[in-house]
């Protein structure tokens, strides 16, 4: 691999060819903030946070998408930089609700992060803000425009993540929104509701929709885990308050499916608690069912599946299996009905 | 008369909107009237350059200038002009510095004074008439290139003539030409940019409209030095006359074998389309026009890498603007040496303007670069409208700067005007005179950059608009001294952080405005006053009761009735300053100069 050396703020760092700017200040922990960036999408060069000047270029180029060349003298936080950035910011948040209070983003937000480092006040441009309708047609995802920052990462985590493409901006200039196409709520498009566009999100325009209300996140400890809805083994963090699921977030770190999840598994964990939930085995006695220990529902079963089996053979037996199952437990199923019962009558509820 | 004449009668957009298309049907029957069809014919050609003296119409070959024809001048015109060889005076241009009719084109300063190289057709020919291209050496230059020439040397002879890209940024074409051709591809495009789109430019417009082959031939050339087969000339939707004639001439060159398949059995092969636009300004950057091409949204996208790498398609391609194109057969016909005997050290050959606000002439013009702004003002401008103090003159458009009169010396070309805080851009130039408010023109402009942001980037989505609401406020005198300092940093921010030229450069005209009338500014903000009496929240109209006659013209036609007073009771009139809406109506109305503003 070709090492390129370059000086960033100073200081002489190595990096391997074809890293970008961005990407050798964080490798060196030198901190560039960033609102459209993020490592698992193509980079936009958008929101323009993260310029930096570079000696012999001209105007301050976005070091997320300006690769990094041999003897580049790089500056991150000379003054020109930081007034660049928070002009930007103020643009901004001029154009931002400040319910900051309220926000189910608040502790999480990158815009408010940023602002608070910064040194933002929000009150230089004073003007027009935007007034759009709140899409919050459906169960899961609540869509506020009014604290879009524009940094379309949510499309493209849409294009690039899910592969479903509903997303796009809409309009121009200052009234550019983004949405679906014909600027339908999300309910009437073609949305999966995987949720990708609101792990992306870097405020308060997407958000989960269950959570609303249920815990500021340093109130909330992740617990990662497997999702159990079926045998994919996606990761995620479970958002734990009080002992409590309140909900689930994807996490870029997991090995699997990184921030990719589906409907099932960001928004379908609120049947833990669901009232329809089955404890116990059932089992049904004179038509009705009824709850019973496992060693009797278990011999139970033993006993008619050796009866059946006794007098009608093998293959009078089948297993459907369920998707929700781990890929073991699918194994251990049809090894089940193959050795122990003595057929290849096996099949699965997501085969079809 | 026994000489056969021909009558050139502009049939470009400009004088097309303002009658010339029913003159050509009127002359040809008048003619036919008077049994001159024989030695007389009638052509509508493409823009004549004179556009707010139209109609416009050319008598060959005495090159008698005829203005602003109505179809009721037609007979006489034949009957004078054509058959006793006479001057119809009342139509013919009056020079502002003589006041005397001129007729002769080589004696009208508007025409003399330019050197026309893009536009040698433009006026001329039939632009629907491939042989009217032909018979002016038309597609020689593709031929010369051909048969005579390898692509490497075509792209030295157009490095060598040090044309530089005249859709604004001035990047040396054949060096950009270089890039494409050397990226390694089994496929290259070439585009023709025509998606001009800057206020009061309509250069690109009258070469597609008055003479396409050239462009066409251009693009031949073109792609022939790059490698490229295939072409597109993405223009705006809102140009259809460019596009129609476009079309025309590309089915012409069709048939006649400049375009396809092995072209004049050369072995090259070159297929050309039309796009169009659906009028975007930022699809003139060239990466969002790319995409528009592709049927994505109109955004431009970070580069590198640059299209000669990664284009169209994916695909290495090169891009050029309309005027660039068209210059490319000239040089190929005459050589590079002969081309860059014009024009400046480093701004070679001419540019087109296109000149317009308060001057005495109007329209398109064509000089080497290096011409002095005064000259283009004052000589071929003939001065400003009306005897009136030239007050700036705006160059490049929303992109461009303004700059006040001790900068009229300047010689106009790329890195003078770049200096100045100016540009050359697609070449828009607007005169302005003692009634122009800076103020006003920037938020103008600003106006416009901000309703063509893409939204994109923050700086130009947002910044623009908060440039335009600091500007507007001023100009309804709420403005504060701190605003300039606002301004200042974040026109600043945004010219160095916007992603694409739309954004880098919309700060522009503030930048120039705050540069050279910082005063203007001032005066709107300390004294609340509009030193142009331009920005209607700053006026106030009063009338004097020495110079009143009571005539009550004012009142009767004040629209908010805010007007008051009775000779009767010799009572004088006075205007309800609460109610006014200071339209200027009761000061136009008066006859006596009773009525003042301030």
């Amino acid at each position: 691999m070709e090492w390129l050396t370059l000086t960033i703020d100073g200081r002489e760092v190595s990096v391997p060819k074809g890293t970008t700017v961005l990407d050798a200040c964080r490798m060196n922990n030198i901190p560039i903030p960033t609102l459209c960036h993020a490592p698992e999408l193509t980079s936009a060069g958008a929101c323009r946070l993260c310029v930096v000047q570079i000696e012999g270029m001209r105007n301050l180029p976005p070091s997320c998408v300006t690769q990094v060349a041999q003897g580049m003298k790089v500056e991150t936080q000379n003054p020109k930089v930081r007034n660049a950035r928070k002009t930007i910011l103020e643009l901004l948040v001029a154009n931002h609700p400040l319910d900051c209070m309220t926000c189910q983003k608040m502790g999480d937000c990158s815009l408010a992060e940023y602002a608070y480092d910064y040194g933002v006040t929000g009150t230089v441009y004073q003007g027009e803000k935007r007034c759009l309708p709140i899409d919050d047609g459906n169960p899961f995802i609540l869509r506020d425009p009014n604290k879009c920052i524009l940094c379309g990462k949510c499309i493209k985590a849409c294009t690039e993540i899910q592969g479903k493409s509903i997303l796009d901006f809409s309009f121009r200039g200052f009234d550019t929104q983004v949405g679906p196409a014909f600027n339908l709520p999300y309910n009437e498009s073609d949305c999966d509701f995987c949720g990708s566009c609101v792990s992306v999100c870097p405020v308060g325009a997407l958000t989960e929709k269950q959570m609303a209300g249920k815990g500021r996140p340093w109130e909330v400890s992740k617990v990662q885990t497997t999702c159990p809805f079926c045998g994919v083994g996606c990761n995620f963090d479970l958002n734990v308050k009080d002992g409590k699921v309140i909900g689930v977030t994807s996490n870029p770190e997991v090995p699997v499916n990184g921030k990719a999840l589906c409907v099932k598994g960001r928004f379908g964990m609120d049947m833990i608690y669901s009232d329809n939930r089955i404890t116990t085995p059932l089992i049904r006695k004179n038509g009705e069912l009824v709850p019973a220990e496992w060693d009797e529902a278990l011999d139970l079963v033993a006993t008619k599946l050796g009866e059946i089996k006794k007098t009608y053979g093998p293959n009078s037996i089948a297993a459907l299996s369920s998707a929700h199952c781990t890929n073991e437990e699918n194994y251990l199923m049809q090894k089940f009905m193959r050795a122990v019962i003595g057929t290849n009558n096996v099949d699965h509820c997501a085969r079809t | 008369m026994a000489e056969n004449q021909r009558i050139l009668v502009c049939a470009g957009t400009g004088c097309a909107s303002s009658g010339a298309l029913p003159i050509i049907d009127i002359l040809n029957d008048e003619i036919k009237r008077q049994g001159l069809e024989e030695t007389v014919t009638v052509v509508g050609t493409g823009c004549q350059g004179f556009c707010e003296k139209g109609p416009t119409l050319v008598i060959e070959p005495q090159q008698i200038l005829y203005t602003r024809v109505t179809g009721e001048d037609v007979a006489e015109i034949v009957s004078q002009e054509l058959v006793k060889g006479e001057r119809v005076e009342r139509l013919l241009l009056v020079d502002q510095a003589t006041q005397k009719p001129v007729s002769s084109m080589a004696d009208i300063r508007f025409f003399s004074k330019q050197h026309r190289i893009v536009l040698h057709n433009c006026g001329v020919i039939d632009p629907k008439k491939i042989e009217d291209y032909t018979a002016r050496d038309g597609y020689k230059g593709i031929e010369k290139a051909l048969k005579g020439m390898s692509p490497e040397e075509v792209m030295e002879e157009v490095k060598k003539s040090g044309l530089r890209g005249r859709g604004g940024a001035g990047f040396p074409t054949g060096v950009k030409w270089g890039f494409c051709r050397s990226t390694p591809s089994d496929k290259k495009y070439i585009i023709c940019n025509a998606d001009e789109g800057d206020p009061g430019a309509f250069m690109d417009r009258s070469v597609l409209e008055g003479d396409p082959h050239s462009v066409i031939e251009g693009m031949l050339i073109g792609a022939y030095a790059i490698g490229a087969d295939e072409g597109y000339v993405y223009c705006r939707a809102e140009y259809p006359l460019a596009i129609k004639n476009l079309g025309i001439a590309i089915k012409q060159a069709k048939e006649a074998g400049y375009l396809g398949d092995n072209i004049l059995g050369s072995g090259f092969n070159f297929h050309l389309k039309i796009f169009e636009g659906a009028g975007a300004f930022v699809c003139g950057e060239e990466t969002a026009l790319m995409a528009s091409i592709e049927g994505k949204r109109g955004m431009p996208r970070v580069r590198p890498p640059f299209p000669a790498v990664s284009g169209l398609w994916g695909k290495p391609t090169n891009i050029n603007n309309v005027e660039t194109w068209s210059n490319i057969p000239h040089i190929l016909r005459n050589g590079a040496d002969w081309y860059s005997q014009f024009g400046t050290e480093k701004s070679k050959g001419t540019k087109i303007f296109a000149l317009t606000g308060k001057v005495n002439n109007t329209g398109l013009v064509e000089v080497p670069m290096g011409t002095t702004l005064r000259e283009i003002i004052f000589d071929i401008g003939d001065g400003i409208q009306g005897g009136k103090k030239f007050k700036a003159v705006q160059i490049g458009g929303p992109s461009g700067g303004c700059l006040p009169e001790d900068m009229l010396d300047l010689a106009v070309d790329y890195d003078t005007l770049t200096q100045a805080g100016a540009m050359v851009g697609s070449g828009g130039l607007v005169i302005m005179d003692e009634t122009t408010c800076m103020v006003d023109i920037a938020r103008y402009f600003l106006n416009f950059s901000k309703k063509e942001s893409c939204g994109k980037c923050t700086p130009c989505r947002e910044g623009t608009t908060r440039m335009y609401e600091i500007l507007d406020r001023i100009t309804k005198g709420e403005g504060k001294e701190e605003d300039l300092d606002t301004l200042e940093n974040l026109a600043i921010t945004i010219k160095e952080t916007s992603l694409c030229g739309l954004g880098q450069f919309a700060p522009s005209p503030i930048l120039a405005t705050l540069k050279y009338f910082r005063h203007e500014y001032l005066a709107h903000i300390h004294d609340h006053k509009c030193p142009a009496h331009n920005c209607t929240a700053l006026l106030s109209y009063s009338i004097d009761t020495e110079k009143c006659k009571m005539c009550s013209l004012c009142a009767k036609n004040c629209p908010t009735n805010c007007i008051s007073g009775d000779k009767k009771t010799n009572t004088p009139y006075v205007i309800d300053v609460e109610n006014c809406i200071k339209c200027g109506t009761c000061m136009d109305k008066c006859k006596f100069g009773a009525v003042s503003r301030a």
